[in-house]
């Protein structure tokens, strides 16, 4: 690489930390494990959806949404020890929009840690992002933290092998939020299976982190917020005392508690969708303690959207939210409540109300 | 004969009283059906544009909006902030096929069977919740 160049990715960087309200230069040194951990920080980037129109053209909005999370997180200072990326990095699984979307992800300067969501899967049943860009389900340790890696995307053999006429079609069938035609995730046994022997060799004090792209509980299953066997999953973490679970899929803030298990949605880079409570026609069970994320501007293209910035306190997630044209938001784990909450909204009347009509 | 007479008088009356309701538009059964029926077949084709690509970009109404939330069609007319103007519904399909889906020069007429097909798709969505034009 020239000079030339590296000047000019450092001048175009330089721009967009000028016009970021929030660089998240505060995550440095929160102490956690004091005996044996180490402090550290890692980025998560979610959902771009990279859309291939033809030949060598993208949708415009999704591939900036991407470059600026990128950008944003070249810039944090110290850097994070990795970025974790949470799926559906393409719409339609095309090899095109792969590509061109790990050619945006190469820009980073630290390792990524990758996670497939259905829409980068049920094209070639993740095929080509096994060969060029990641297992599809992992575990690694870093500084004192089991970090596990799940393809919970996953459904009935039936529904992927045998329902739909080409790949395609299935494909666009999965990529539909709100097809009645779709099908729940599931983990699956074999992996389920895989994930109790991974975890029978980690000590129950050590903090484990898992990341998935649904959500390991039941939101909604009109819009397919639902993993099938979420139970069984919740069931093998039980034994640790500290457990997080992040996830993309959803394009929202949301975050909940079930017994041990803390979990935290991530943000799109793409667009927000609605909370399943807007759609009057059927019931859901978003988590009553999250508190809905206020929409500052719906027509700005960057609204609601954003990037995640976290730091581990105690061996629990602290979630720094860096919402684009939006206050960023902090979700920590609260000691006496015994779940995540929101550092600055939890309390009614400090909340921004959410703008619901638009 | 007098009595008959006013006894005649009356039932003419009556009769001509009754008739013209007799002859009303009324809806019968199969009326209501068929209406339904050519209804529900304009919803589902909205359904079926909502979740294609109306612009140039393959980008889909659905996609931030699905099961048309968020669309909002009971706030109707009202001011619309981008356009700066209190707007229609229509005014703001027309905009979402313009600006995220990067259709420009491809927005639908008011009369288009394509636009009664999205407006009847949303609408049957959002039934139920109450009518509150003006609002946001």
């Amino acid at each position: 690489m020239s000079t030339k160049v590296n000047r000019r990715i450092f001048l175009k960087q330089l721009g967009v930390a000028a016009a970021m309200t929030a660089v998240p230069l505060n995550l440095v040194e929160v102490a956690w494990g004091k005996e044996k951990g180490e402090n550290f920080t890692f980025a998560y980037i979610s959902d771009p959806h990279i859309t291939h129109i033809s030949g060598n053209k993208f949708v415009k909005n999704f591939d900036k949404g991407l470059e600026k999370a990128i950008a944003e997180v070249n810039f944090m200072w110290p850097q994070p020890d990795f970025v974790v990326f949470g799926g559906d990095l393409a719409q339609l699984g095309k090899k095109e929009e792969l590509d061109h979307g790990m050619e945006m992800m190469s820009k980073l300067t630290v390792p990524v840690k990758y996670v497939i969501g259905e829409h980068d899967y049920y094209l070639d049943l993740g095929q080509y992002w096994e060969e060029k860009i990641s297992k599809l389900y992992y575990s690694f340790d870093h500084k004192g933290v089991h970090f596990v890696v799940l393809n919970s995307i996953l459904t009935d053999d039936d529904w992927t092998h045998k329902r739909w006429p080409t790949a395609m079609e299935r494909m666009l069938q999965m990529a539909r939020l709100d097809n009645p035609n779709g099908s729940p995730f599931m983990v699956k046994e074999k992996q389920r299976q895989w994930l109790k022997q991974d975890l029978a060799k980690v000590d129950k004090n050590t903090p484990v982190v898992v990341m998935s792209h649904s959500p390991l509980y039941k939101v909604y299953k009109g819009w397919n917020f639902w993993t099938e066997d979420a139970e069984e999953v919740q069931a093998l973490l039980k034994p640790f005392k500290k457990v997080t679970v992040l996830h993309g899929h959803v394009h929202q803030i949301m975050y909940n508690q079930i017994g041990n298990i803390s979990f935290h949605a991530m943000m799109s880079t793409g667009w927000p969708w609605p909370y399943p409570v807007s759609y009057s026609q059927a019931a859901n069970m978003v988590p009553k303690m999250t508190v809905f994320m206020n929409r500052a501007d719906p027509f700005h293209e960057r609204d609601a959207t954003g990037w995640s910035a976290i730091n581990l306190e105690n061996g629990r997630v602290v979630n720094n939210l860096e919402l684009w044209q939006n206050t960023p938001r902090s979700v920590r784990f609260d000691e006496k409540a015994k779940h995540p909450v929101d550092s600055q909204y939890q309390d009614p009347a400090n909340q921004i109300p959410p703008q619901v009509h638009y | 004969m007098g009595k008959l007479l006013l006894r005649g008088v009356l039932a003419l009356a009556m009769v001509l009283v009754m008739v013209p309701a007799a002859m009303a538009d009324e809806f019968t059964k199969e009326d209501l059906a068929k209406w339904e029926r050519d209804f529900m077949a304009v919803v589902e084709e909205g359904d079926r544009l909502f979740h294609s690509a109306l612009g140039s970009n393959a980008v889909s109404c659905d996609m931030c909006h699905p099961n048309a939330t968020n669309t909002h069609p009971e706030t109707y007319p009202k001011v619309q902030k981008q356009l700066g103007k209190v707007a229609s519904l229509r005014d703001m399909v027309n905009w979402c096929i313009k600006n995220p889906l990067e259709g420009e020069g491809m927005e639908l007429a008011a009369d288009d069977p394509k636009m009664i097909a999205l407006e009847a798709y949303m609408h049957y969505e959002r039934r139920g919740v109450p009518l509150a034009p003006g609002k946001h």
